[in-house]
């Protein structure tokens, strides 16, 4: 069935869909048609809906219900997305199921309200403190924020991981058309065994711990603080840490393979243009009038699809487009030399202006 | 009748606070509390940072030990995840009334339907006795050498104020009607407060002359005065001036809590 959505909508429907439940969070552009569908929405299907006086409590509010067993979610954009660090930092270490939108504006501080920025993309890797892995995705259209509210759900109850929805604030607020499939891809959380559970963090041997649902005689301690697999504090033994931080960082690293989706246009092309989410748009328009550029569209940011970039940047030159000063550039950078890129350019993109196709042709040398 | 030794983590004993700390006390009235009438297999026990915030952990229930403040907020999404569960929140007064203070007020305001037990030993203890929105005006504190300027604040009457079913203060020098309290607060609905008057030792009473723990308890007894009216608050704002503290009931009400109406909206 074909559906004309705003982008936000089309993420509330998505997070239906894939079994969101419950949502608590704070009003905020260009982030706030969520809140205010999923308030309409979440009751008719038995869900619950709250405001909360933060985005510093939405979070703990749904990584609260998350062990409560439900499926939860949060949208936001930067200002609440930078509150919201502390949160993702405890949701990491407790290996606790939770989506985040994060509908990114222009920043820092209160910046652009409402316009489009990609700004925040490593804010979603390394915003909060210490070591640790994450999945954020990158829609480029309102169809993709639909699937891709549903593959974030369906990643964070596989891997235990806070997922973020990453997009600009143009992607939020566009509306098209969506196709809804009839039949969706469901992933729910690995259950641990009935009974109290001793080992509670101890992995299986795909490297994902059974969840202990909240008031089903597990009797659990959770805790955010460095905990041994009984989940006993622990604090100052370095292997105990270092197995905490390997467990939720390799679960990551390891099945990185099977988290990458990403889009290769045309890559036999001399020249390949990186971009992602909006301007994604704008490279791929590029590309399709020209035979002598590409398009790497990464639809997963992090874990960065580094060994299908690197496959196909070998002596040529890379041009790197960003609604920011210079963000994935960097990795770009990293992944695109190490593998024998003859160049990397960017064409940085501020105050919520957009690519256009003459200037992006220029730019790329296709003119 | 629970015993003892189920209620508790056995396994994690000895606990880890210092000699003459109130935590034990508040242990024991929230063990006599609850033991007849506590499903473990529902209980959750939250708590956020702080020496009283691990209370949760000793507790043979499932339990979360959350960040700094945010107790309250993990509560709520649990009880809204799950109104099956019996939630309840342990933490001292930094934890519950600074950093957590506008969950606290917030909650309160919703009359969610979880039960919080705020044990108020007037300081950062685990920290090494930093000041607190609670330390009494002039006191010593790390952070306060030359004495506290501020006043402190009265969380028993600010939670009254703003809608809370259930408010009333306490103190482990008055244990039985610490339990009672408890066990009022745990069978009513909408959000519930009770707040222990706690004392602590090696972070307040060795700066202000009172290290021996008698010392702090016969403190705490000179400080307080029993309400001979439930529900009367004394100077009418939450802010405590003339050093002393009230104890009793400061709200005891049915308001419709949030989810008795959640629940009407769904009929």
């Amino acid at each position: 069935m074909r559906e004309f959505l705003l982008g936000n909508e089309a993420c509330v429907k998505g997070a239906i869909l894939a079994g969101c439940r419950f949502y608590a969070g704070y009003p905020i552009t260009p982030s706030t048609e969520i809140a205010e569908a999923m308030a309409r929405e979440l009751p008719k299907v038995g869900g619950t809906f709250i405001q909360m006086e933060d985005e510093i409590a939405s979070i703990s509010a749904c990584i609260g219900a998350s062990w409560a067993g439900v499926k939860t979610m949060s949208a936001t954009s930067g200002p609440g997305f930078s509150l919201m660090q502390e949160g993702i930092g405890y949701a990491v270490m407790t290996e606790t199921p939770v989506v985040l939108v994060n509908c990114m504006r222009g920043g820092p501080s209160t910046g652009q309200p409402t316009k489009p920025a990609q700004g925040d993309v490593y804010q979603a890797k390394y915003g909060s403190h210490g070591d640790y892995e994450i999945i954020a995705l990158s829609p480029a259209s309102v169809g993709e924020m639909f699937m891709l509210t549903i593959e974030a759900f369906n990643l964070a109850e596989q891997y235990r991981v806070p997922v973020m929805l990453l997009a600009d604030g143009e992607i939020a607020h566009m509306r098209e058309s969506v196709e809804v499939p009839e039949k969706i891809n469901i992933i729910n959380r690995k259950l641990a065994s009935p009974g109290i559970v001793k080992e509670v963090w101890k992995p299986d041997e795909d490297g994902i711990v059974p969840f202990p649902v909240f008031g089903k005689g597990h009797r659990v301690y959770i805790s955010g603080t460095t905990s041994d697999i009984y989940g006993y504090p622990s604090t100052v033994k370095p292997e105990v840490h270092e197995a905490v931080v390997k467990r939720i960082c390799d679960k990551i690293r390891k099945n990185a393979e099977k988290i990458w989706r990403y889009e290769c246009y045309k890559p036999e092309a001399d020249k390949i243009i990186f971009a992602y989410g909006l301007p994604s748009r704008t490279a791929l328009a590029v590309a399709r009038d020209t035979d002598r550029a590409g398009v790497f569209r990464p639809i997963t940011l992090w874990p960065f699809p580094e060994k299908p970039f690197g496959e196909i940047v070998a002596g040529k030159d890379v041009y790197v487009l960003e609604m920011n000063y210079g963000k994935m550039l960097y990795e770009v950078e990293r992944v695109a030399y190490k593998h024998g890129a003859k160049s990397v350019s960017f064409l940085p993109k501020l105050g919520g202006a957009i690519h256009t196709i003459k200037e992006v042709r220029k730019f790329v040398g296709v003119d | 009748m629970l015993s003892m030794q189920e209620f508790f983590r056995m396994d994690r004993w000895p606990n880890s606070y210092c000699p003459g700390c109130g935590n034990g006390t508040v242990m024991n009235c929230l063990y006599r509390a609850l033991r007849d009438v506590v499903d473990m297999d529902k209980l959750v026990m939250v708590g956020g940072i702080g020496c009283s915030a691990r209370i949760d952990g000793y507790v043979f229930a499932d339990a979360i030990h959350t960040t700094h403040g945010r107790a309250i907020a993990f509560a709520t999404g649990i009880k809204l995840g799950n109104p099956e569960l019996d939630v309840i929140v342990v933490g001292g007064d930094g934890d519950i009334g600074a950093i957590g203070g506008n969950h606290l007020i917030n909650a309160a305001r919703r009359n969610m339907d979880i039960l919080v037990l705020c044990v108020n030993n007037w300081i950062y203890g685990m920290t090494g006795g930093q000041v607190s929105p609670a330390t009494p005006h002039t006191g010593i504190s790390t952070t306060t050498p030359e004495g506290n300027q501020e006043y402190s604040f009265e969380f028993v009457k600010l939670v009254a104020e703003c809608g809370a079913n259930y408010a009333a203060r306490w103190s482990i020098a008055h244990p039985f009607q610490l339990i009672d309290a408890i066990k009022t607060a745990h069978q009513k609905k909408g959000f519930r407060y009770v707040e222990a008057l706690s004392i602590c030792p090696t972070g307040y009473g060795r700066n202000n002359k009172l290290a021996e723990p008698a010392q702090l308890f016969e403190y705490l007894k000179s400080k307080t005065y029993i309400l001979k009216q439930n529900g009367t608050h004394g100077s009418g704002i939450a802010v405590n001036l003339d050093g002393k503290f009230a104890l009793g009931e400061f709200a005891n009400r049915d308001r419709e809590s949030y989810l008795e109406s959640l629940k009407k909206q769904e009929v």
